[in-house]
């Protein structure tokens, strides 16, 4: 469905450029359901518009459902669906003229494209709402209503970008439910963007982590998660034990990266259900009674720290400066 | 298909700007406040006053008001343009196959339109409250004339907005250009060579809408001469012409 090399992107702005993506590669089968996941400023957006002709690419070559980027941005156009970061409906025109004018935009008749529109409404819950103003939407019927506007024409692949940013937990879950729908019982093809790691993980069949314009690590969830070293064990114990608890943590056999914060021991073994048992005997031995006790799997976040020795949370908040386009 | 797509835009903005009819009477405004308080005394000013160009206050007045319609009812569409750009309309129109040229047009169109009835409304207080006296010809002609002129600066605006992308300096340059060509078009009092000093006759020949101006009152005291006719005419679809190739190359450039 997508094949990228060496997708690249500069921009220039007053005087100062921004290399946004330099050089990605990108191999996006039909059916899959691709996350792209990176930080605020990664590159995301700018790749995602490259991808559906937005803008045009500084180096590179791209072919998008089954059509050279370049040289037939309008074929590129016909096939794919794109639901920009942000929205794209207009405030003050009603849900259903939206609708129309978007299917009949990419060509469909006017009966034809009331009837999509009708169709898409019940499909993403929007149904009895084409007469509202769209400025009086939910945040989530407005992110659902982009979506649609997104798949009037029935496209096989639809790119989303951050799809449920700003949206409250309900909304987010709920719209995860229709995105899954959209691969699994209409067989689209879906690439979307998130900084959420919770979301990559609960969504994608495959991911691609990209930093400072550049795909840094891809895998599917599973797989990803595998590159990093284990399991994290914190246990909490008094105050006073801590010296003698992180002691003993450091017995436990293949235990790296110890570490005390507060009341609290940090470690990572290769398998944390067997260290635990090692580490509670350790303790019960020397009298330490604790009270707390977590294994975490690794997450995302574990694997961006991994990756690019910074975490994905701290790298949002450090590069703040964000142009929007 | 590029029909289709001129009209379904055309459509969907006429649309928008139905549902707030008050912005078509804001923009009404300032002329029919000219019309009443500033009209009257051009009528004294017009017969007692050597040097001004033949014809009565009203056939002065009025192609002035509606040279000013559309002046500032068009220049300042790319506002529109600004707001859609910023909640990711124009993004989401562009992704679909729709002709670059049609998502142009069809704004440009509706400005055109817009213009038009507003022009309409004026002619017709003019007529009906004032003592406005002109022939169907200088009416029609100056619908025509007052549809360019919008198309030409619809089109520049929007070309503008898109080129800035930045909803303070885009009002900032509007008004530093459009106050001067305002004034020297000699739209409230003619700039003629028995009133205006000769540098500033001058200047107001450099600019193009005083041309336009001209061709109107000609039209409206019944002087349809080529003399009187062509030099506006010719600047008139210069202009145009010039500014619908701005607009599209700058519609088609900012996009793969
Ligand atoms: N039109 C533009 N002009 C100049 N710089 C830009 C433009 N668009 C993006 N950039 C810069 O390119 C870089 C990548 O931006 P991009 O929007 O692709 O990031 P992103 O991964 O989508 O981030 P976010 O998660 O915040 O949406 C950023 O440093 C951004 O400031
Ligand atoms: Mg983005």
């Amino acid at each position: 469905m997508i094949t990228a090399r060496g997708l690249a992107r500069t921009f220039t702005a007053r005087g100062r450029s921004v290399e946004a993506v330099r050089g990605v590669d990108l191999d996006v089968a039909a059916g899959e359901l691709v996350g792209f996941l990176g930080p605020n400023g990664a590159g995301k957006t700018t790749t995602l518009r490259m991808l559906t002709t937005l803008i045009r690419p500084t180096a590179g070559t791209a072919t998008v459902a089954g059509h050279d980027l370049a040289g037939d941005p309008l074929g590129v156009r016909r096939g794919i669906g794109y639901v920009a970061q942000g929205a794209g409906a207009t405030p003050n025109a009603k849900v259903g003229e939206e609708m129309e004018l978007q299917g009949r935009l990419y060509g469909l008749g006017k009966a034809e494209a009331r009837r999509r529109g009708v169709e898409l409404g019940e499909r993403l819950d929007l149904s009895g709402l084409s007469d509202r103003l769209v400025k009086t939407l939910s945040g989530g019927q407005r992110r659902r209503l982009d979506i649609a506007l997104g798949l009037v024409h029935d496209p096989k692949l639809v790119f989303l970008d951050e799809p449920t940013a700003a949206l409250d937990p309900q909304s987010r879950a709920n719209l995860w439910e229709h995105i899954r729908a959209l691969r699994d019982t209409h067989g689209t093809t879906v690439f979307l963007t998130t900084h959420y790691l919770d979301e990559a993980d609960a969504l994608c069949d495959r991911i691609l982590v990209i930093d400072h314009g550049r795909i840094v690590a891809e895998g599917t969830p599973a797989a990803l998660k595998a590159q990093v070293s284990g399991d994290l064990v914190a246990v909490s114990v008094v105050a006073d034990d801590v010296p003698r608890a992180a002691e003993i943590a450091r017995r436990v056999p293949q235990a790296t990266e110890v570490s005390t914060e507060g009341d609290a021991v940090r470690f990572r073994v290769p398998r944390g259900d067997q260290a635990l048992a090692e580490l509670l005997r350790g303790l019960d031995a020397a009298g330490i009674a604790t009270t707390s006790l977590q294994v975490h799997s690794p997450t995302l976040d574990d694997v961006f720290l991994t990756l690019t020795g910074r975490s994905l949370r701290d790298a949002d908040q450090t590069e703040a400066e964000h142009v929007p386009a | 298909m590029f029909l289709r797509d001129t009209w379904l835009i055309f459509r969907r903005d006429m649309i928008l700007s139905l549902r707030n009819p008050a912005w078509i009477g804001i923009g009404l405004m300032q002329p029919v406040l000219y019309l009443f308080f500033f009209g009257p005394l051009l009528e004294r000013i017009t017969e007692s006053t050597p040097g001004f160009p033949p014809g009565t206050a009203w056939q002065i007045l009025t192609p002035a008001l509606i040279i000013q319609i559309a002046l500032f009812g068009s220049s300042f569409v790319g506002f529109g343009l600004l707001a859609d750009l910023r909640t990711g309309v124009v993004e989401r129109l562009r992704v679909t196959p729709a002709s670059r040229l049609a998502l142009l047009l069809g704004r440009v169109l509706r400005d055109a339109l817009q213009t038009i009835a507003q022009a309409v409304i004026i002619l017709v207080m003019a007529f009906t409250i004032f003592d406005l006296r002109a022939s169907a010809g200088a009416i029609a002609l100056t619908l025509v004339i007052v549809g360019l002129m919008s198309v030409t600066l619809a089109s520049c605006s929007y070309a503008l907005a898109l080129r800035l992308k930045n909803e303070e300096a885009f009002p900032a340059i509007l008004n530093t250009v459009l106050m001067p060509v305002l004034l020297l078009s000699g739209i409230f009092i003619p700039i003629t060579q028995g009133l205006a000093p000769a540098w500033l006759y001058e200047l107001s020949r450099w600019n193009p809408f005083t041309h336009v101006v001209d061709i109107e009152r000609a039209s409206f005291r019944g002087d349809f001469t080529t003399d009187a006719l062509l030099t506006g005419s010719l600047v008139l679809f210069a202009m145009t012409a010039l500014a619908l190739f701005w607009g599209v190359r700058t519609f088609q450039r900012e996009n793969a």
